[in-house]
């Protein structure tokens, strides 16, 4: 098998143009929710619902990979990834730092971050914006729109954008600012990534997925904790998302030899090999993974303590123009910066969703 | 009574190759996308809509905001360029060109370099020098006492456009600098040696004598940055992403075509709109050259010697 990467910002073009093409490879990684199932819908995935090893998943887990009515699954999962925060162990030590839990607490921490002065307190950047957005809003926010709930009012119409509890993630975000360094309006992904590794920044809002980076980097010792909760005693909500799966060029010249190896990929086998290798990718299989590593051990750790949701832009509502999670990658960013509030920001991106989506009208 | 001329068959075969290989890659896409920007989806069918996407980009708020911004960015970073690029390119030649200069040969390469690097490496090393963290940037306004008037530039909404904009220049000012170095070496020596008997030297030699002589270069050179600007993309994608950000501050025509044809992250691809787009680009550079064809270049007087 040939493996042919190509980066994470041209992906989707590439394979687009690749398939339109018919030069695009027998196996496709999917990307959750629209992307793929226009693929699907435009005849260029196969529908896989009769393989054997679709029964080893969860209705939740094959969402992404679904028609709306859920008749036919295009693409196997692989993985999801979690949300939450990863700090710097030794500084919080330091510091004499408890691990926040509330959003009080967690202010309290960066304050006194801030106030020491050895470490930036959060890095993070609004250069490329989608840290913003990912890392930022769709990391705290299932805590105040308390997670599938809000995120299905939204698709039903029950909820607005405009709502205090889709607001209120802005409110705190537009505080983050006075934590990140200096400079970070022009503070890149990987700017940040190496501010956190290189020990000069004592918090960094994550995805599980950087794991296995940070701990080939990280010369320190790091722990995780989930997006603090508004008062204690809430219950807690995190991001789970269903973020990658794998699926079948429907003009497949291979198409025996790739539904082979499509079985094996929703095997229990392949689940325990790939969340091993790597590390912050979780399975999507219902056969429970033995992982070794502690920070990812500590990550999925919070699915039994918290409830799981998904990125509340990502199934339905960037469907129209203007796309939602473009917009909210912009919206974040400027929140961050204090180039626009948050209610103006909410208020902007209800008008677009308003735009296009019925149920918002 | 003369012979009939025979046909010259191998005028045809010389345009051959140019011809043919010019109409696959460029003539027939370019029909090619004007023919899709006619066309849009409804349902599941492709169906004529004649000006529809047009009157779309332009009179719905959705998509002319857009496109507005991103014309409205695309003149300013030709108008840094015309400002910026193009007086700094003559200024240097006319000192490339002045034979007491000594090593000329080193400055004229030296400068010419960074034109031949590419967007991606420029983009990139640009990013690290004003990079507020690892960048050398704030270190060397430090060492001159003036590190207050450094800002994160390419994170600031009023300052992103034109510092990728001055990058540019700083790039491709080798070009200008090169084709009016060229056009000052072929003004022949007697208009010069007329010009001293005259008492005409130094720089009132070049205001009166050299930049006259040079003004048709200097007019292809304003089309050619023109055009090289309307179509920019690279330099904006590389350093800033198709989000052409901070807050689409730094979007030109050609990301916003990128964005809307390829699609980006959630955003599928609308090739038609994209389409519209690409026309409306074609039209405005058509527009501008024609613009210089008619208006400015049959009014430049040329001299030949």
């Amino acid at each position: 098998m040939v493996f042919a990467p190509t980066a994470p910002a041209e992906y989707n073009a590439a394979l687009n143009s690749k398939l339109a093409a018919g030069s695009a490879g027998d196996l496709i990684t999917c990307r959750p929710f629209d992307a793929s199932l226009e693929l699907y819908n435009q005849g260029h995935l196969a529908d896989l619902s009769a393989l054997a090893s679709m029964a080893n998943f969860s209705s939740v887990a094959k969402s992404a990979w679904q028609t709306d009515d859920g008749a036919a699954t295009f693409c196997v999962p692989m993985a999801s990834v979690i949300h939450g925060f990863i700090y710097n162990a030794d500084a919080f030590e330091a510091l004499g730092i408890a691990v926040p839990t509330t959003e009080a607490e967690f202010f309290a921490a960066l304050d006194k971050i801030k106030a020491d002065g050895t470490y930036i307190p959060m890095a993070m950047g609004t250069n490329d914006q989608w840290e913003a957005a990912t890392m930022g809003y769709n990391n705290i926010g299932p805590n105040y729109w308390k997670g599938e709930e809000g995120r299905l009012a939204l698709i039903k119409g029950d909820q607005k954008l405009t709502d205090p509890q889709w607001v209120a993630p802005y409110a705190a975000l537009a505080r983050w600012k006075d934590y990140l360094g200096d400079g970070f309006e022009a503070q890149t992904y990987p700017d940040s990534q190496n501010l956190f590794t290189l020990g000069r920044a004592a918090v960094y809002p994550a995805g599980s997925w950087e794991i296995s980076g940070f701990n080939t980097q990280a010369g320190f010792k790091m722990g995780a904790f989930p997006p603090p909760v508004q008062a204690a005693g809430d219950t807690c909500y995190i991001s789970d998302h269903t973020d990658i799966a794998i699926g079948m060029n429907a003009k497949s010249p291979n198409a025996d030899a790739a539904k082979v190896f499509l079985e094996w990929v929703g095997s229990p086998e392949f689940a325990t090999l790939y969340a091993n290798a790597l590390p912050g990718f979780f399975s999507l299989n219902s056969t429970p993974v033995e992982m070794a590593d502690p920070l990812a051990q500590e990550f999925v750790s919070w699915r039994g303590t918290c409830q799981s949701t998904i990125r509340s832009t990502y199934q339905i509502l960037s469907r129209g123009t203007p796309n939602l999670e473009n917009e909210t990658w912009n919206a974040s960013a400027n929140v961050i910066k204090g180039t626009e509030t948050p209610e103006a920001a909410s208020a902007r991106l209800q008008e677009g969703l308003a735009l296009w989506y019925d149920p918002q009208k | 009574m003369a012979r009939a001329r025979p046909v010259r068959w191998h005028i045809g075969v010389f345009l051959a190759p140019a011809v043919l290989v010019y109409t696959a890659l460029m003539i027939v896409p370019l029909f090619g996308t004007l023919k899709l920007s006619m066309f849009n989806e409804e349902g599941a069918a492709r169906v004529f809509v004649g000006l529809r996407n047009f009157a779309r980009l332009f009179g719905d708020p959705l998509w002319s905001d857009a496109f507005w911004n991103a014309l409205g960015n695309n003149a300013w970073f030709f108008l840094i360029h015309m400002l910026v690029q193009n007086p700094i390119g003559i200024a240097l030649a006319a000192v490339l060109s002045t034979p007491k200069l000594r090593m000329a040969a080193f400055y004229r390469t030296a400068i010419f370099i960074p034109t031949i690097l590419s967007f991606v490496i420029v983009g990139f090393v640009w990013k690290l020098i004003l990079s507020p963290i690892w960048g050398i940037a704030p270190g060397m306004l430090d060492l001159i006492g003036l590190k207050g008037l450094f800002a994160p530039w390419l994170g600031k909404e009023d300052y992103a456009l034109t510092s990728l904009a001055l990058i540019s220049v700083w790039q491709f000012v080798g070009i200008p600098m090169m084709l009016i170095y060229a056009a000052l070496l072929s003004i022949p020596d007697e208009v010069l040696e007329a010009a001293e008997m005259d008492g005409i030297t130094g720089s009132a030699q070049f205001w009166k004598i050299k930049l006259p002589l040079i003004l048709p270069a200097i007019g292809i050179i304003s089309i050619l940055t023109f055009v090289g600007n309307f179509n920019a993309f690279d330099l904006i994608y590389v350093a800033q992403g198709a989000l052409a950000g901070p807050d689409y501050s730094t979007d030109i025509l050609g990301t916003f075509l990128y964005r809307t044809f390829f699609g980006f992250q959630l955003q599928l691809g609308d090739p038609y709109m994209g389409s519209a787009i690409a026309g409306a680009m074609f039209g405005i550079i058509l527009l501008g050259v024609c613009i210089y064809l008619f208006g400015i270049q049959t009014r430049l007087r040329r001299y030949q010697f």
